[in-house]
């Protein structure tokens, strides 16, 4: 308990650029507590996912009981608590993408890779994702590699295409 | 800036387009882009430049033109030439075939890998030939991130009739004249909300713009807003102007960064043009547009939960009424129409309720845009007037299904549609129709399957949609969804026996009947309508029932 409570309550260093980001955010909505979650994109932006001590500074700045900070990260799906990998492989699961065998995609990643979405290899190199619906409907099956977009894609073509564009894989 | 500096302004732009002889439009819409679209946009501007003719050819980057799964597209003006599949290589070619030779490059045509006789002149192409292009119109002509090229279009020309000859009930008037539903998928009519929004007197109102586009499978929207922003701004700008509101949220799905940047972009010019902000060409109408980024949460299309997500909060739904019109935004008067609707409401300031209204069938006016997508031949973006049957979308618009397979079904309305099966096929595509079929219009995903598809797998994909995506605030929607998924799995592992089957129906009447908002209420959909029109399906897979299973 006390170790969760230090490292939500730890400061964050004023120079880092990603906190002067998020605190030139916070000024320009001129710290009202509906822009949390135009403030939240921000952040996630800058770290690539939302840490507890950015929640922490957030809701301080916001003058927002931590609670509902938490609760709205975790309503939305767009935000995470946790790193996405440095790379990333987004598949996408959108009703055309599924017609057209988005699932077998997602099979052969996990083969090769032992990923199930949402997870990230150990090391945080590589991490698998699903979307909703990317809009790319007809591109279909589609898949995002490190904001790539990548259409018509096989369950066969998919390694491949992964191991093109992330070489430390 | 007034009135007549903004004509004077349209028309100093136009002299300048007509300086140039030849247009060269390069598809930036986001299918397009994901096939590399913007190197070919580059490349085409350096190679006009390099050989000295960017004096007489314009090169622009465009909205969708529609034919998504072609891309990257290339279309020259003023013949109406459309190219497929363009890479850098192409585009030396096109320069000197099409516009010093002027002899079209008949291999890479439009669909000229799959049409006998492709067509050089695109809107003789019968997937063009079939659309009326209303809510689309201008979107793949014009660049969206220039205002100059709207003014071009008529841009702006609307938002100056309203303001300097027409009251707002009279705006009112010609909006419910033109007998506009709302495109988001519920069909309500457009000029009754605007109207009851402003009967509330209220010193705040607000225009929302719903660009939460969360079905899968749909990309009008997201289409809309990346090829023609200035056209949304403009009809937010009469919405607002109408219904008494200063101020105006566009709420855009964060998967959709290329739309959002261009809408901010567009703020941004309009307010420079004096065409947004205060005192609007002159006037004392005052009117202001931020962007709100979604956060991906299915629910938000549903207006109470997008309300409290523009204002900062969890996207959970509130019961209604008291609507949104009454009390919405931060308790204001509250007018939420969706992205299509939105933009369809300046071609009806510019030609008159009438004019829309004449189009369509009696109960369903005017054209809605479709996002075709799934095992059909020509995916992409269509409009075609309301009435148009199922099978003219399919096999005239669409091409047919691919390789020649039997059509199975068409999804529409996303996760709270349903499914239209072949011995339906000449549905006249309108809101009541649709209903009738057990599906709805939604915001326009329509997904063609082929005999490879498993329905019983298609309702359990569907309903584990809804159940990842309710918010958990009412109990039928948050339990229900997640029973009837359960109970959708079991019978796809071939477990279940028909007391299952028989629970999975009535537990499909509960959710429908009790949930507290659209989400929930629709969840059931894509089972029912399976059930109705593929019930074989499921009885295949149930063994006979098991005495006292409970």
């Amino acid at each position: 308990m006390n170790t969760v409570a230090g490292k939500v309550h730890q400061e964050l260093p004023k120079t880092d650029p990603r906190v002067k980001l998020i605190a030139a955010k916070l000024k320009k909505e001129n710290y009202q507590p509906d822009a949390l979650i135009e403030v939240l994109h921000t952040a996630q932006n800058a770290y690539g996912y939302l840490p507890l001590p950015v929640l922490s500074y957030i809701a301080k700045a916001l003058h927002l009981p931590p609670s509902r900070v938490y609760s709205t990260v975790t309503f939305y799906h767009f935000f995470s608590l946790k790193s996405k990998g440095e790379h990333t492989c987004l598949v996408c699961t959108g009703t055309a993408c599924y017609v057209k065998g988005a699932q077998a995609i997602l099979n052969e990643i996990e083969k090769k890779y032992g990923l199930k979405p949402g997870q990230v290899t150990s090391d945080n190199k590589f991490g698998v994702q699903v979307a909703r619906c990317i809009g790319a409907c007809g591109l279909a099956p589609a898949v995002v590699i490190d904001e790539e977009v990548h259409g018509k894609l096989t369950a066969a073509e998919i390694h491949e295409k992964i191991h093109s564009k992330i070489a430390v894989l | 800036m007034n009135r007549q500096e903004l004509t004077n302004l349209r028309s100093l732009a136009i002299d300048k387009q007509q300086n140039y002889k030849h247009k060269i439009c390069v598809c930036c819409g986001a299918s397009c882009i994901s096939s590399g679209a913007e190197a070919v946009l580059k490349k085409m501007q350096d190679e006009i430049k390099a050989r000295g003719m960017d004096q007489e050819v314009e090169v622009i980057p465009t909205g969708c033109m529609g034919p998504c799964n072609q891309g990257p597209l290339v279309k020259h003006m003023p013949d109406n030439t459309i190219y497929q599949k363009i890479t850098e290589e192409n585009i030396a070619q096109i320069i000197q075939s099409q516009l010093i030779d002027k002899k079209p490059i008949e291999d890479i045509l439009l669909f000229a890998d799959s049409r006998e006789k492709p067509f050089v002149n695109a809107n003789e192409d019968p997937f063009f030939k079939k659309q009326l292009k209303i809510a689309l119109k201008d979107c793949g002509e014009l660049n969206p991130e220039s205002i100059d090229d709207y003014l071009v279009h008529d841009g702006y020309h609307a938002l100056g009739k309203v303001l300097f000859q027409q009251s707002p009930e009279e705006v009112i008037a010609e909006i419910k004249q033109s007998r506009l539903r709302g495109r988001g998928g519920a069909g309500y009519p457009t000029g009754l909300k605007w109207e009851t929004v402003y009967k509330h007197v209220n010193d705040h109102k607000y225009v929302i713009c719903n660009g939460d586009e969360g079905d899968p499978g749909a990309f009008m929207d997201r289409s809309v807003l990346e090829g023609n922003p200035h056209r949304v701004l403009e009809g937010m700008t009469i919405a607002g102007y109408a219904v008494g509101a200063n101020k105006g949220y566009a709420y855009i799905r964060g998967e959709y960064p290329l739309a959002i940047k261009r809408f901010e972009l567009a703020i941004k010019q309009a307010r420079k043009l004096g065409v947004l902000g205060d005192h609007i060409l002159g006037t004392d109408f005052n009117f202001d547009v931020e962007v709100r980024i979604g956060a991906g949460a299915f629910v938000c299309g549903e207006e109470t939960a997008l309300i409290a997500s523009i204002e900062g909060k969890r996207g959970t739904p509130k019961p209604r009424p008291p609507f949104p019109a009454e009390s919405g935004l931060w308790g204001k008067p509250t007018l939420i129409n969706n992205v299509e609707t939105l933009a369809s409401i300046v071609p009806i300031i510019n030609l008159g309720g009438e004019w829309y209204s004449d189009i369509g069938t009696p109960k369903s006016a005017g054209t809605k845009v479709f996002a075709l997508a799934g095992k059909i031949n020509y995916s992409g973006l269509i409009e075609v007037p309301m009435g148009t049957t199922l099978r003219q979308i399919v096999y005239e618009i669409g091409g047919g299904i691919q390789g020649d397979a039997p059509f199975k079904a068409a999804q529409t309305g996303g996760p709270s549609g349903g499914c239209i099966p072949a011995a339906h096929l000449d549905v006249r595509m309108d809101y009541e129709a649709l209903v009738n079929l057990g599906s709805i219009m939604g915001s326009g995903g329509l997904i063609i399957m082929d005999d490879s598809s498993d329905m019983v797998d298609v309702a359990r994909f569907f309903m584990e949609f809804c159940m990842d995506e309710s918010c958990g605030k009412c109990v039928p929607c948050r339990v229900g969804t997640k029973m009837m998924h359960d109970l959708l799995q079991k019978i796809c592992d071939n477990k279940a026996n028909s007391n299952d089957l028989q629970r999975l129906e009535e537990l499909a009447v509960y959710v429908k009947e009790t949930s507290l908002c659209g989400l929930g209420g629709s969840a059931p959909n894509p089972l029912l309508s399976t059930l109705r029109h593929f019930r074989e399906e499921y009885d295949q897979r149930i063994s006979k029932p098991v005495v006292n299973s409970y």
